[in-house]
C-alpha cells in the first residue's frame, strides 16, 4: 500500500495516471487495425500455423507418406473418427511380413479437433492444417481419405 | 469572410415584399424550425457514426464496414430500425409522464442547440444573455431524465434517474463556473459578440493559464453533464441494466439516444465557440498574409472542424477511462472541480483587472 497522498499530490498523481491512459489509447488509435475482413482478404489471409482446421497426411516430393499403419491414432481417437484399413505384405527377399496402409479414412464431421491422434503418432505422419473452409452440402463428403494421392 | 446574414436578409426582404410582415415572420420561423430539426437529425447521425468509428479505432478495430462503403449506411439502417420498432406501454407506469419525458429531453437539447453560432450571421438564437439561456435551457433535460426514471415503475430506472439528477446538477456548477470565468474575460454573454472578440486570437490563447484550466474543467464537467464517458453511471448497464431509459423502446428510446449524442455535440460546440473561437478563423496578430488566407475558409467549416475536434477529445476520454463510482464522481466534482474552478475564477479576475492577458 502506498502512503496517503496530500490533496495536491493526489491531484497531480491522478492527472498523471489519466495522461498515461490517454497516451496508450492515442497510440492505439493510430496503429494499424487488427480486424480481418474475411471474405475480401482470402488471398492474403494468414491463419496461425497451430490452428486445427482439418487433419492431413503430408507427403514428400515422391508422394510417400510416413504412416506405418500402426493404428495408434485410431485407438487414440475418442470419437471413432479415424478408420485404418491395412494389409500385410510379405517382402520377397527377406520373407518378413510388413503391415502397410491401404486406406486412411477420416470423418471430419465427427472430429472434435482434440489433436490426440497427432500426439499419438510416433512418426509425425499426420498433422492438422490451418485450412478452415470446411463447409460442404452433404455429410458424406466430410469423410475424407487422407492417403489418396 | 462569408456573412450568412446577407442570405437571411435577402429572404426576409423577398418575403415581406410578397406578403404582410406577420405572415413573413411566421413562415421564417417555420422554415428555421425545420432547418434546426434537420440539422439536429443530421448531426445526430454523423455523431453516432463518428462514435462507432472512433470507438473502434481506439480499440484497434475497424467498426462498421459492411453496410455501404466504410459502413456509412449503417447508421441510417439503425435509425430506420428504431423508427419501425414498437413503443411498448408499460403496465402501471405513469402514462402521461412516461410519454412526456423523452420530449422534454429532446426539447432541452434542441433549445440549447439553436444557440450555437455556426457561421457569421448564422445563429438562430443570438441575444445578450446567450450563455445564460443556454445553461438554463440545457438544464431542462434533467427534468426529463428524472421524469423518465420516476414514471417507468422500475427500481433500476429510478435509481439511475436519481444518480443522474445528483450528477447533472452537481456538474452544472462546474460548467457554470468555467463559463463564468470566460464571461469575466469577455464581459459579454452574447455568442456573436464572444466570437467577434476572438478575431485577434482565440480566448484559449488570449486568456492563457486560467482559460486553459477553464477549458479542461469545462470538458470534464460537460462530459459529466451529458452522462457520457467515464461518467455514464446513470446508465451503468452493468449494475442498472440501462438506468433511466430501461423501460423505453422504439423511438422514445431513440430520442434519449439522439439527445445524448447531440448534447455531446452541443458541449463541444460551446467549448469550440467560447474557447476556440467558434467560426472565427485562426488569426495570428501581425501575420496579415496568413490571416487573409485563413479568412478564405468559410466560418462553418471552422466551427464544425473545431466542434468535431472537441467531440473527438471527449470520445478519447470516454474510451480511455473506466467508469467512476457515484461517490468518486461526487468527490471529483465537490472536492476538486469546484474549488479549482473558484480559484481559477479568482485568477481570471486578477488577470483581467491587472491586464495580464494578451
Amino acid at each position: 500500500m502506498k502512503e496517503k497522498q496530500s490533496y495536491i499530490g493526489g491531484l497531480l498523481h491522478g492527472i498523471g495516471t489519466l495522461l498515461t491512459g490517454m497516451k496508450v489509447t492515442s497510440r492505439e488509435f493510430f496503429t494499424p487495425k487488427v480486424t480481418e475482413q474475411y471474405p475480401e482478404n482470402r488471398a492474403t489471409l494468414e491463419i496461425s500455423p497451430r490452428f486445427r482446421g482439418r487433419l492431413v497426411m503430408p507427403t514428400d516430393e515422391n508422394g510417400n507418406h510416413k504412416c506405418v499403419a500402426c493404428g495408434l491414432c485410431q485407438m487414440a481417437c475418442p470419437n471413432d473418427t479415424i478408420h485404418l484399413t491395412t494389409e500385410s505384405i510379405t517382402n520377397e527377399e527377406t520373407g518378413k511380413k510388413k503391415k502397410v496402409l491401404v486406406e486412411y479414412k477420416y470423418d471430419l464431421g465427427a472430429c472434435m479437433f482434440c489433436q490426440l491422434c497427432v500426439n499419438a503418432c510416433p512418426h509425425h505422419a499426420i498433422e492438422f492444417s490451418p485450412e478452415f473452409e470446411n463447409a460442404v452440402f452433404d455429410r458424406s463428403t466430410l469423410v475424407l481419405t487422407l492417403n489418396k494421392k | 469572410m462569408f456573412d450568412f446574414s446577407i442570405v437571411t436578409h435577402w429572404i426576409h426582404n423577398l418575403l415581406t415584399s410578397l406578403m404582410p410582415d406577420d405572415l413573413a415572420v411566421f413562415i421564417e420561423c417555420l422554415a428555421i424550425g425545420i432547418c434546426i430539426l434537420l440539422t439536429y437529425a443530421i448531426i445526430a447521425i454523423i455523431m453516432i457514426f463518428m462514435e462507432r468509428k472512433v470507438c473502434a479505432a481506439f480499440q484497434c478495430r475497424l467498426g462498421p464496414m459492411r453496410v455501404g462503403p466504410w459502413g456509412t449506411i449503417q447508421v441510417f439502417a439503425d435509425v430506420f430500425k428504431m423508427l419501425i420498432k414498437e413503443i411498448i406501454a408499460i403496465r402501471h407506469a405513469d402514462k402521461f409522464l412516461y410519454n412526456l419525458a423523452p420530449y422534454l429531453v429532446i426539447l432541452a437539447s434542441i433549445m440549447a442547440f439553436s444557440c450555437l453560432p455556426f457561421n457569421k450571421g448564422m445563429a438562430v438564437l443570438d441575444f445578450n444573455v446567450g450563455i445564460f439561456f443556454l445553461m438554463a435551457a440545457s438544464s431542462i433535460g434533467i427534468v426529463g431524465i428524472l421524469l423518465a426514471g420516476w414514471s417507468s415503475n422500475n427500481k433500476y430506472s429510478l435509481i439511475g434517474a436519481m444518480r443522474s439528477g445528483a450528477q447533472m446538477i452537481s456538474y452544472e456548477l462546474s460548467v457554470g463556473l468555467s463559463l463564468l470565468t470566460m464571461i469575466v474575460f469577455t464581459d459579454t454573454m452574447q455568442f456573436s459578440e464572444i466570437v467577434e472578440r476572438q478575431a485577434d486570437g482565440w480566448f484559449i490563447f488570449k486568456g492563457h493559464i486560467p482559460a486553459f484550466i477553464a477549458f479542461v474543467i469545462y470538458l470534464i464537467a460537460g462530459n459529466a453533464e451529458v452522462n457520457r464517458g467515464p461518467f455514464d453511471l446513470p446508465e451503468a448497464e452493468s449494475e442498472l441494466t440501462a438506468g433511466y431509459h430501461t423501460e423505453y423502446s422504439g423511438m422514445h428510446f431513440g430520442l434519449f439516444y439522439v439527445a445524448e449524442f447531440v448534447n455531446l455535440f452541443i458541449i463541444a460546440g460551446v467549448a469550440a465557440t467560447i474557447f476556440l473561437g467558434g467560426w472565427m478563423p485562426l488569426h495570428i496578430p501581425g501575420l496579415e498574409g496568413f490571416n487573409t488566407v485563413m479568412d478564405y475558409i468559410p466560418g462553418f467549416i471552422w466551427f464544425f472542424g473545431k466542434a468535431f475536434f472537441v467531440v473527438w477529445i471527449l470520445m478519447w476520454f470516454k474510451w480511455t477511462f473506466p467508469r467512476l463510482r457515484i461517490d468518486q464522481i461526487l468527490t471529483l466534482e465537490w472536492k476538486y472541480l469546484v474549488p479549482i474552478g473558484l480559484c481559477n475564477l479568482l485568477l481570471m479576475v486578477i488577470i483581467v483587472v491587472f491586464k495580464l492577458h494578451f
